[in-house]
C-alpha cells in the first residue's frame, strides 16, 4: 500500500482499482436514501423561506430588514464574510496541498472544492440583495457606457471585493470543474443508462484517459492551482478591506487582511471536519476519509486557533496601545463588556479556547467531540463577523447617533435561505458526482513502482 | 432616392403606435431574443448576441420605468408667471401664540417654503420651527375643512347665509346676546370689523387662548394703566433672571427674543462681554439649557423664591423690610448681583398669577429696567385673552343669557379645561356657527361648519407690537370652498364690501398716512412702521401689598401633596394647532429627543423612588400617559407637554399622545398650569417612546468644546486646545485639494445655537426631506438631513445641555466618497460633497465610513406609499414639494447638499447680472431660518467673508479634526458666563 512516514497507510481496506471506483460512485448509482431525501425537503423549504425574503427585501426595499441609519450593514454582510470564509477552506485546502504536493488531500479535496463553490455562491447573493438598487447592480461592473463616460470608482474597496469574488468564484469552479473531468468520464463509461450515459458525457467532456490527456491534466491543475492559492489570499485580504480602509474603529485596522484570511481558512476548515464526518458516516467511507485525515485536520484547527488568539489579542492590545479613545471604547466598552459582550465572549471561547481542545488525541479520535467543535468553530467565527460589523457601526464617533442593531425574520430568512441553498448544493453534489475524486485517491492506492492488479 | 428623415421606426413603417409605455421596449426585445432562438442554432456568436441583448434590455428595463405625465402649459400666460421662476410675497403669520412676519415662496402657483421676512424688525428674515412647518396645514387634505355644513350634511354659502342671518336676527329680537368666540386677533381691520358686526347683532367678543398670559395682562393694566406687555430687550440685558419662562422656546415671542439672545451671547469678532442668565424651571427647557446657571424648582416654590428675591431687592433698595433669614443664598447672590446690574438686567417669570407678576413688575422697576431693558413704548401685543373671560361665557351660556356662538380658529373642547361644562351650554344655544379652518374636536358640536381658508390662502392685517403694522396676503387662490370669517361676517352684516377692500379702507383711513404710504409700498414689504411716542415710566404700584400678602400667605399654607404636574407647550406643536403637522409631529424634542408623543417627564431621583422607567404607564387622574425620566428635572414633580391627544383633526395626528390641557388648573382670576397631584400609580404594560438619540452623555470626546467666560479672556483658545494641535499636525501624502474657484463653508456658533431646531425643518421644507413615521423613527432611521444632537453633562440631577447641529460636514478629504463603488458621491470643485442620486446603488458603505453619521438612506418608497401616509402620499400633500430638488428613490442614500439648488440659483443670478457674488447672499435654508442667528454660510476662498472671518476665530474647531477629514463647517466652542467649570 502507499504509505508515507508521517502518514500511514492512505486508504485502507487493500481496495483494488475497480473496488475504489465503484465504492466512490456508488451513491450515484443507488436509489437515493430517506435521510436524504427529508433532508433535501428540509433544506428546500428553508431555500423557499429564503426565496420568500429575498422578494421582500427586493419588492419592498432593505427597510424590511433592521439595518438603520447607523448600522448600514447587518446580517446580510456579516453572512457574506461568513460564506465567503467557508468557501475558503476547499481551494485552500486542495490548492495549497496540492502545491506541497501532500498526496493525503486526495480524499478531502473534491468535497472540500465543492463546498467552496456552493459557499461561495450563497456569499455572493449578498452583496447583491444588500444592495437598494439590484437593478442596477450592473453599475458596478466597468463596462463601456454613454454616461460621460461614467466609470468605476477604482479606489473603493466594494469594487475590489466585486473583482476579487467574481475571480475567485470563477477560478474555483473552473478548478473543481475540471478536476472532475476524469471521473465523470467514469461513471460515463460505467453508465447502463442511455441519459446518464449523456449527460455525463457531455460533462466529461469527450475525455479518454490518453497519456496526453493527463499531461496536460495535470498542467492544468498546476496552473490553475497556482493562480488559486494566489487567490486565496487575495480574496479574503480584499474582503478585510471594506472595513479596514474605513475609518471606523474595529475596521480602521492594518491587521485585517491576514486575520481575516487565517479566519477564513479557519472556518473552512471547521466546515471540511463537519462535512468529512458526515460523508464518511453516511456513506460509509471510513476506508477513504481515514482517522488520520481528521486527525489532521484537527491538528490545523488547533494550530489556527492559536494565531485566531492571537490576533484577537494584538487588536485588543493595540486598541489600548495606540491610545486612541475611540478604538479604546469600541474594544473594551463596547466589546469586552457593554452591551455586545455575549457576542465577544462567544467568539473568543468558541474560536480561540474550545479548539485547544484539540490538543487531546483522545478528543481529535473522537468524532463526535471533534465534530462539535468543528460546529463550534462555525459558530464562533459567524460571532467574529458580527462583533466586526455590527460593534464597531453601532458605537462610532458621535455618541448621538450610538444605537443597537436587531435584525428581522426577513434578513434572517435570507440567511437560513442560504443555508438551504448550501445543503440542496451539497445534497446534490452527493448525489451526482463523484464526492471523492476517483482517478485520484487511485494515484495514491499503490506506490507507483509496484505492480498494479488492474481490473477495468 | 430622397431622403427620408424618420423619429421612429413606426413613423417609418407607417405603423402606428403611440404608446410609450416600456413594456413595448421590453417586448421587441424579447421577441427579438426569441427570433434568435428560433431561428439560429446556438453558436458562440449568437450566444454573445443574446447575452447582448439581455444585458441591453435589463438595463432598459430598469432605468426606463418613469411613466409619463403631461403638463399643459398655459394658453395666456398670466403676466407674472413664469413657469420655473418663483414669484415671493409678503405676509404674516399669526394663530394666537405666536406671530412671525414672512415671505412665502411661491413656484407655479403653489407656495412651497416660508421664509422670515428681512424688512419686518420682528423676524428679520427669520422665522419659528412652527411657522415654518405651518406651509404643510396648506396642503393638508385630512386635517382640512372643505366646504359648509349645516348638521354635517353640505350647504351652499347661500343657503347658510341666510339661515344665519335669520338666526342672528331672532337672537337680537329676544334680547340675547351673540358671542364671537375667537383666538387671539391683533387684526386692527378684523377689530373694526367686528365692532361693527356686534353694533348690528348686539353681543361680545371673546378671546380664548388655552396659553394666556393674562397675569401679565393684568399686573401691567394696573401698574402702567397699558394693555399689552413691555418687550423685553435681551440684547441690552446684562443679567437676566428666569423664572421658568421658556422665552427662547415658546413663550410670547421667542423669535425675537432668541435673536436679541443670540447677540448677547455673541463672542465673535473680538467681542468679549456675555450676558448672565440665571434660570429657575421645573422641566428642562431649551431656555434653561442656555442659562449659565440653572436650578430646579417646584412649581409651588416658585411664590417662594419669587417672594425672596423680592424682599432682598427691596432692602437693597433701602425698603425697610429685613428680608427673611431663610432666604437662600442664591437668591441673596442673585439680588446683589441684580442690584449692581441696575437698568441693565430683566426678571421675568412665565406664571399667570398676577399677583406674581405684580412683584415681578416691582422688582423690575424698582431695578430701573423699564424704559431699558424693558421697552414701554412698543409693547407686545400678540397675547390679547383673558382667562376669566372664557370663565363667564361658559356659565352664562348654561344660565341661557347667550343665544348665539360664532367660534373662529378656537378648539375649545379640546383645550379648555370644562369642556364638558362648554359641551353642555351649547345645547342652550339657538345659533352656533363655526368658522374654523380646520378639523378639531370642537367642530363636531356645532350646527354650522362654515370654514375659513388657510392663512396663506387669505387677507388679514395684525399689529403685532405698538406701531408695527403688517399685512396678510393670499399666496394661493383658496383650494377648497372656504370662505374668510371675515366676508362671513360682512355678508351677514349684509354689506357688499369684501375683507380685502374693508382692509385697505380701513388702512387708508387709519393706518396709513395719506400723504407719504401707500398701500402698495406695505403690501410689498409686508410691513408697515409708524413711530411711536415715547411715554414716561408711569409706574404705579397698584395693588401691590394685597398681592405680597396674598403670596405669602399662600407660601406659607402650602398644601404638601406628592408630586406636581407641570403643563408646557411643547416646541413642535405649541399650543396644539399643529398636532396635524407630520413635520412637526416628527420634530424631535430638543431635550428629550421624543417626537410622535408627549409623555410624563420626571426626574432620576423621582423614578428611581416610585419604581418608574422610561417606558412606563402611569395613571394621573383619568388618563394614562407613559413615563420619561429626564435628567435635570425637578425632584417629586412631573412635566407634560400640552398640544397632543387630539381625536379628530385629520390623519396623521388624531391620537397622538394624551390631552394635557385636562390639568389646568382654573383659578379666580387665571388659568394656572401646574398642579399638585396625588402619587400616580404605574399601570400595566409598556410604552415604546420614539426617541431619536438614544445616548446623551459626550462620553469625554471632544466634540463639543466648552469653557467659562473667564478662562475665554484669558485665553481665546481655552476649551479649545486641541484645535491648534491638529492644525499643527495637518500633513498629508497625496496632494492637497484646490479649489480655484468658490469653495464653501458654514460656521456654527454653539454658544448661539439654543436647539431650537427650526433649521431641521427648514431643511426639511426645502429637501423634500420625507416623514417615516414613529416605527421607523423608532428603527434610527429618521430622515432629518439636519438634526441637532444634545449632550448632558454632569450629574443627572441638573445637568448642563448642550446642542450640536449636525449636517453633512462636506469633508474636502470625505472618507464617504473614496468607498462608493459607483462614485455616486463625489467632490465638486467649490468644496461640496454632493451625491448623484442616479448613479447610487444603495451599498450604504458611505452612511457607515461616515464619522458623522449624517447620511439617509432611501429604506422604503417614502412618496406615494400607503405605508407612509404622510404629505408625500397624495397629490395635495405633494404640492408642497421643492421643485428643485429631487424626491429621492427607494434603495438612494440622501444627505445635506448645503442647498445646492440655492448656491445655484445665486450664482446663476450674478452672472446674468455680470457682478460678483456678495458674502451672505447665498443662505442654504437653515441658515436663513436660523431665529439666533448662528449658522453662517459663505466662501472660504474669500478672505473677507464671514465664513473666514469665522474660521480664524480662535473659538473655531471642526469636529472629530483628528480624522483628518478636513470638514468644511467650523463651530465655535461654548464659553459660560459661571464662576466654575462643572466636572
Amino acid at each position: 500500500m502507499y504509505k508515507t512516514e508521517v502518514r500511514g497507510t492512505l486508504i485502507k481496506g487493500n481496495k483494488n482499482y475497480h473496488q475504489v471506483s465503484s465504492d466512490i460512485i456508488a451513491p450515484i448509482d443507488q436509489p437515493i436514501p430517506l435521510w436524504w431525501k427529508a433532508a433535501f425537503g428540509i433544506s428546500l423549504l428553508a431555500v423557499v423561506y429564503g426565496i420568500v425574503a429575498i422578494y421582500l427585501t427586493v419588492s419592498i426595499g432593505i427597510g424590511t430588514w433592521g439595518v438603520n441609519n447607523s448600522v448600514g450593514w447587518g446580517w446580510e454582510i456579516i453572512n457574506f464574510v461568513w460564506w465567503i470564509g467557508i468557501g475558503h477552506a476547499g481551494t485552500a485546502f486542495s490548492i495549497f496541498l496540492l502545491i506541497l504536493r501532500q498526496r493525503w488531500r486526495t480524499s478531502i479535496n473534491r468535497a472540500a472544492e465543492a463546498m467552496t463553490v456552493v459557499a461561495v455562491g450563497c456569499a455572493a447573493l449578498f452583496p447583491a440583495l444588500h444592495m437598494g438598487r439590484v437593478w442596477l447592480a450592473f453599475y458596478i461592473f466597468p463596462y463601456p457606457n454613454t454616461r460621460g463616460p461614467l466609470w468605476v470608482n477604482y479606489n473603493s474597496p466594494l469594487f475590489w471585493d466585486f473583482i476579487a469574488i467574481s475571480a475567485y468564484l470563477l477560478i474555483s469552479a473552473s478548478f473543481w470543474y475540471f478536476g472532475m473531468v476524469p471521473d465523470f468520464a467514469t461513471i460515463r463509461d460505467r453508465a447502463t443508462s442511455k441519459v446518464k450515459k449523456a449527460i455525463y458525457g457531455f460533462f466529461a467532456f469527450g475525455w479518454t484517459g490518453s497519456s496526453r490527456e493527463w499531461l496536460r491534466y495535470e498542467a492544468l491543475s498546476y496552473v490553475l492551482g497556482g493562480i488559486a492559492a494566489v487567490l486565496v489570499v487575495s480574496v479574503h485580504s480584499i474582503v478585510s478591506t471594506d472595513f479596514a480602509v474605513s475609518v471606523i474603529p474595529g475596521w480602521h485596522t492594518t491587521i485585517f487582511p491576514p486575520y481575516f484570511v487565517v479566519g477564513a481558512i479557519f472556518s473552512g476548515f471547521a466546515m471540511v471536519m463537519t462535512l468529512m464526518i458526515i460523508i464518511r458516516k453516511l456513506y460509509k467511507f471510513q476506508d477513504y476519509v481515514t482517522d488520520s485525515h481528521l486527525n489532521a485536520i484537527a491538528k490545523i484547527l488547533v494550530f489556527i486557533s492559536l494565531i485566531m488568539g492571537t490576533a484577537y489579542a494584538s487588536e485588543i492590545f493595540i486598541a489600548w496601545y495606540s491610545a486612541s479613545d475611540y478604538e479604546f471604547f469600541t474594544f473594551f466598552r463596547n466589546r469586552i463588556t457593554g452591551d455586545y459582550a455575549f457576542e465577544f465572549w462567544a467568539m473568543i471561547i468558541c474560536n480561540a479556547i474550545i479548539p485547544q481542545l484539540f490538543w487531546s488525541e483522545k478528543i481529535r479520535k473522537n468524532l463526535t467531540a471533534a465534530f462539535i467543535i468543528s460546529i463550534i468553530i462555525n459558530i464562533g467565527m459567524w460571532y467574529e463577523r458580527f462583533n466586526i460589523i455590527v460593534t464597531s457601526l453601532s458605537k462610532d464617533y458621535l455618541p448621538s447617533s450610538w444605537t443597537t442593531y436587531n435584525p428581522t425574520w426577513v434578513e434572517i430568512g435570507v440567511y437560513i435561505g442560504t443555508l438551504g441553498l448550501f445543503v440542496v448544493g451539497v445534497l446534490l453534489f452527493f448525489k451526482y458526482i463523484p464526492m471523492i475524486a476517483i482517478s485520484e485517491v487511485k494515484g495514491v492506492l499503490k506506490p507507483t513502482s509496484q505492480k498494479t492488479n488492474h481490473h477495468d | 432616392m430622397e431622403k427620408k428623415y424618420y423619429s421612429s421606426i413606426e413613423s417609418l413603417t407607417g405603423k402606428t403606435d403611440t404608446s410609450t409605455s416600456t413594456d413595448n421596449i421590453e417586448k421587441s426585445f424579447l421577441d427579438l431574443l426569441r427570433e434568435e432562438v428560433a431561428t439560429k442554432s446556438t453558436s458562440r456568436r449568437n450566444f454573445l448576441k443574446l447575452c447582448g441583448f439581455t444585458l441591453a434590455g435589463a438595463a432598459l428595463a430598469s432605468s426606463c420605468e418613469n411613466p409619463v405625465k403631461y403638463a399643459i402649459p398655459y394658453l395666456n400666460k398670466p403676466e407674472e408667471v413664469t413657469p420655473g421662476a418663483s414669484l415671493h410675497y409678503a405676509t404674516s403669520y399669526y394663530d394666537g401664540f405666536e406671530y412671525n412676519s414672512i415671505i412665502v415662496k411661491v413656484r407655479d402657483g403653489r407656495p412651497i417654503k416660508i421664509e422670515g421676512n428681512p424688512h419686518s424688525p420682528i423676524s428679520r428674515g427669520r422665522t419659528t420651527q412652527r411657522v415654518q412647518a405651518s406651509l404643510l396645514s396648506l396642503y393638508d387634505g385630512t386635517g382640512r375643512l372643505k366646504e359648509p355644513l349645516k348638521d354635517g350634511k353640505p350647504i351652499t354659502w347661500n343657503d347658510a347665509d341666510s339661515d344665519i342671518i335669520q338666526r342672528l336676527n331672532d337672537i337680537s329680537n329676544t334680547g340675547q346676546q351673540t358671542i364671537i368666540l375667537s383666538s387671539g386677533i391683533i387684526s386692527p381691520s378684523s377689530k373694526a370689523l367686528i365692532n361693527q358686526f356686534l353694533s348690528k347683532f348686539p353681543g361680545r367678543h371673546i378671546t380664548y387662548e388655552p396659553l394666556s398670559v393674562t397675569g401679565h395682562l393684568l399686573a401691567n393694566k394696573v401698574n402702567f394703566g397699558i394693555t399689552g406687555i413691555p418687550d423685553y430687550l435681551f440684547d441690552k440685558a446684562d443679567l437676566v433672571v428666569s423664572f421658568s419662562a421658556d422665552f427662547l422656546g415658546t413663550w410670547l415671542q421667542p423669535l425675537e427674543f432668541a435673536f436679541r439672545y443670540g447677540q448677547s451671547r455673541d463672542l465673535q469678532n473680538g467681542k468679549q462681554k456675555l450676558n448672565k442668565h440665571y434660570h429657575f424651571e421645573t422641566g428642562y427647557t431649551i431656555t434653561g439649557s442656555k442659562a449659565d446657571e440653572r436650578f430646579t424648582m417646584k412649581p409651588s416654590e416658585e411664590l417662594g423664591l419669587i417672594l425672596q428675591l423680592y424682599d432682598e431687592i427691596a432692602h437693597l433698595a433701602g425698603q425697610k423690610k429685613q428680608p427673611t433669614k431663610s432666604t437662600l443664598p442664591i437668591i441673596k447672590k442673585i439680588a446683589t448681583e441684580l442690584w449692581k446690574a441696575k437698568g441693565k438686567s430683566i426678571v421675568l417669570s412665565d406664571n399667570n398669577d398676577p399677583s406674581v407678576q405684580l412683584i415681578i413688575n416691582s422688582i423690575n422697576n424698582t431695578l430701573g429696567n423699564y424704559g431699558q431693558t424693558l421697552d414701554l413704548d412698543r409693547l407686545i401685543l400678540t397675547r390679547v385673552s383673558y382667562d376669566n373671560d372664557m370663565e363667564m361665557m361658559v356659565k352664562e351660556m348654561n344660565d341661557g343669557k347667550i343665544g348665539g356662538l360664532i367660534l373662529w380658529n378656537c378648539n375649545p373642547v379640546y383645550d379648555y379645561q370644562d369642556s364638558e361644562g362648554f359641551i353642555k351650554g351649547l345645547s342652550n344655544l339657538k345659533l352656533t356657527a363655526s368658522l374654523n379652518s380646520t378639523e378639531n374636536d370642537t367642530n363636531q358640536h356645532f350646527r354650522y361648519i362654515l370654514p375659513s381658508p388657510h392663512y396663506l390662502e387669505s387677507w388679514d392685517d395684525a399689529e403685532p407690537k405698538t406701531g408695527i403694522f403688517s399685512l396678510t396676503q393670499p399666496a394661493i387662490r383658496n383650494i377648497f370652498n372656504t370662505r374668510q370669517a371675515q366676508d362671513s361676517l360682512l355678508a351677514w352684516m349684509g354689506q357688499q364690501t369684501d375683507y380685502f377692500q374693508f382692509i385697505k379702507d380701513h388702512w387708508q383711513n387709519n393706518i396709513l398716512n395719506s400723504s407719504t404710504d401707500t398701500w402698495t409700498d406695505a403690501l410689498q414689504k409686508g410691513v408697515f412702521e409708524k413711530p411711536v411716542s415715547t411715554s414716561g415710566n408711569g409706574y404705579s404700584e397698584g395693588i401691590l401689598y394685597d398681592a405680597l400678602t396674598s403670596i405669602r400667605n399662600s407660601v406659607d399654607s402650602k398644601k404638601i401633596k406628592q408630586l406636581e404636574v407641570k403643563l408646557y407647550a411643547s416646541i413642535a406643536l405649541g399650543k396644539g394647532n399643529h398636532c396635524n403637522n407630520p413635520w412637526l409631529l416628527e420634530l424631535p424634542d430638543p431635550l428629550s429627543k421624543i417626537s410622535w408623543d408627549n409623555y410624563a417627564s420626571v426626574s432620576p431621583k423621582t423614578a428611581s423612588i416610585n419604581g418608574y422607567k422610561t417606558g412606563s404607564i402611569i395613571k394621573i387622574l383619568d388618563f394614562s400617559i407613559p413615563v420619561y425620566v429626564q435628567p435635570g428635572q425637578a425632584d417629586d414633580t412631573i412635566s407634560i407637554a400640552l398640544g397632543y391627544g387630539q381625536k379628530n383633526i385629520g390623519k396623521p395626528g388624531s391620537n397622538i399622545g394624551v390631552n394635557a390641557y385636562r390639568l389646568v388648573n382654573s383659578q379666580i382670576d387665571h388659568r394656572s398650569l401646574f398642579r399638585q397631584i396625588d402619587k400616580p400609580i404605574i399601570l400595566e404594560g409598556e410604552y415604546t417612546l420614539a426617541i431619536s438619540q438614544k445616548h446623551g452623555s459626550l462620553e469625554d470626546r471632544p466634540i463639543i468644546r466648552e469653557t467659562i467666560l473667564k478662562k475665554y479672556l484669558e485665553n481665546p483658545e481655552s476649551g479649545n486646545e486641541l484645535h491648534r494641535e491638529f492644525e499643527e499636525k495637518h500633513v498629508t501624502l497625496y496632494k492637497e485639494v484646490t479649489f480655484p474657484g468658490h469653495h464653501w463653508g458654514m460656521g456654527i456658533d454653539l454658544n448661539k445655537c439654543i436647539g431650537c431646531s427650526t433649521c431641521v425643518i427648514a431643511c426639511q421644507a426645502e429637501n423634500n426631506i420625507p416623514v417615516v413615521g414613529k416605527e421607523e423613527v423608532l428603527r434610527s432611521r429618521i430622515m432629518h438631513w439636519m438634526r441637532i444632537d444634545r449632550y448632558f453633562k454632569g450629574s443627572p440631577d441638573n445637568p448642563e445641555v448642550v446642542y450640536q447641529p449636525l449636517l453633512c460636514q462636506h469633508c474636502d478629504n470625505a472618507p464617504c466618497e473614496n468607498v462608493c463603488p459607483v462614485s455616486a458621491t463625489n467632490h465638486s470643485n467649490e468644496g461640496l460633497n454632493q451625491m448623484a442620486y442616479n448613479r447610487c446603488v444603495g451599498t450604504k458603505y458611505c452612511i457607515n465610513n461616515c464619522p458623522y453619521k449624517v447620511r439617509r438612506f432611501n429604506w422604503f418608497r417614502y412618496a406615494t406609499n400607503e405605508k407612509f401616509d404622510y404629505n408625500m402620499n397624495s397629490d395635495l400633500g405633494r404640492m408642497v414639494l421643492n421643485p428643485d430638488v429631487t424626491v429621492r428613490e427607494r434603495g438612494v442614500v440622501e444627505k445635506c447638499t448645503f442647498c445646492v439648488q440655492r448656491i445655484q440659483a445665486k450664482k446663476l443670478e450674478a452672472k446674468m447680472e455680470n457682478r460678483p457674488l456678495e458674502d451672505g447672499e447665498i443662505l442654504p435654508a437653515c441658515v436663513q431660518s436660523c431665529p439666533a442667528d448662528a449658522l453662517i454660510f459663505g466662501d472660504l476662498n474669500d478672505p473677507e467673508s464671514k465664513v473666514s472671518k469665522f474660521y480664524k476665530e480662535p473659538r473655531n474647531y471642526h469636529l472629530l479634526e483628528e480624522l483628518h477629514t478636513l470638514p468644511s463647517i467650523g463651530y465655535l466652542t461654548i464659553v459660560r458666563n459661571k464662576e466654575e467649570d462643572q466636572v
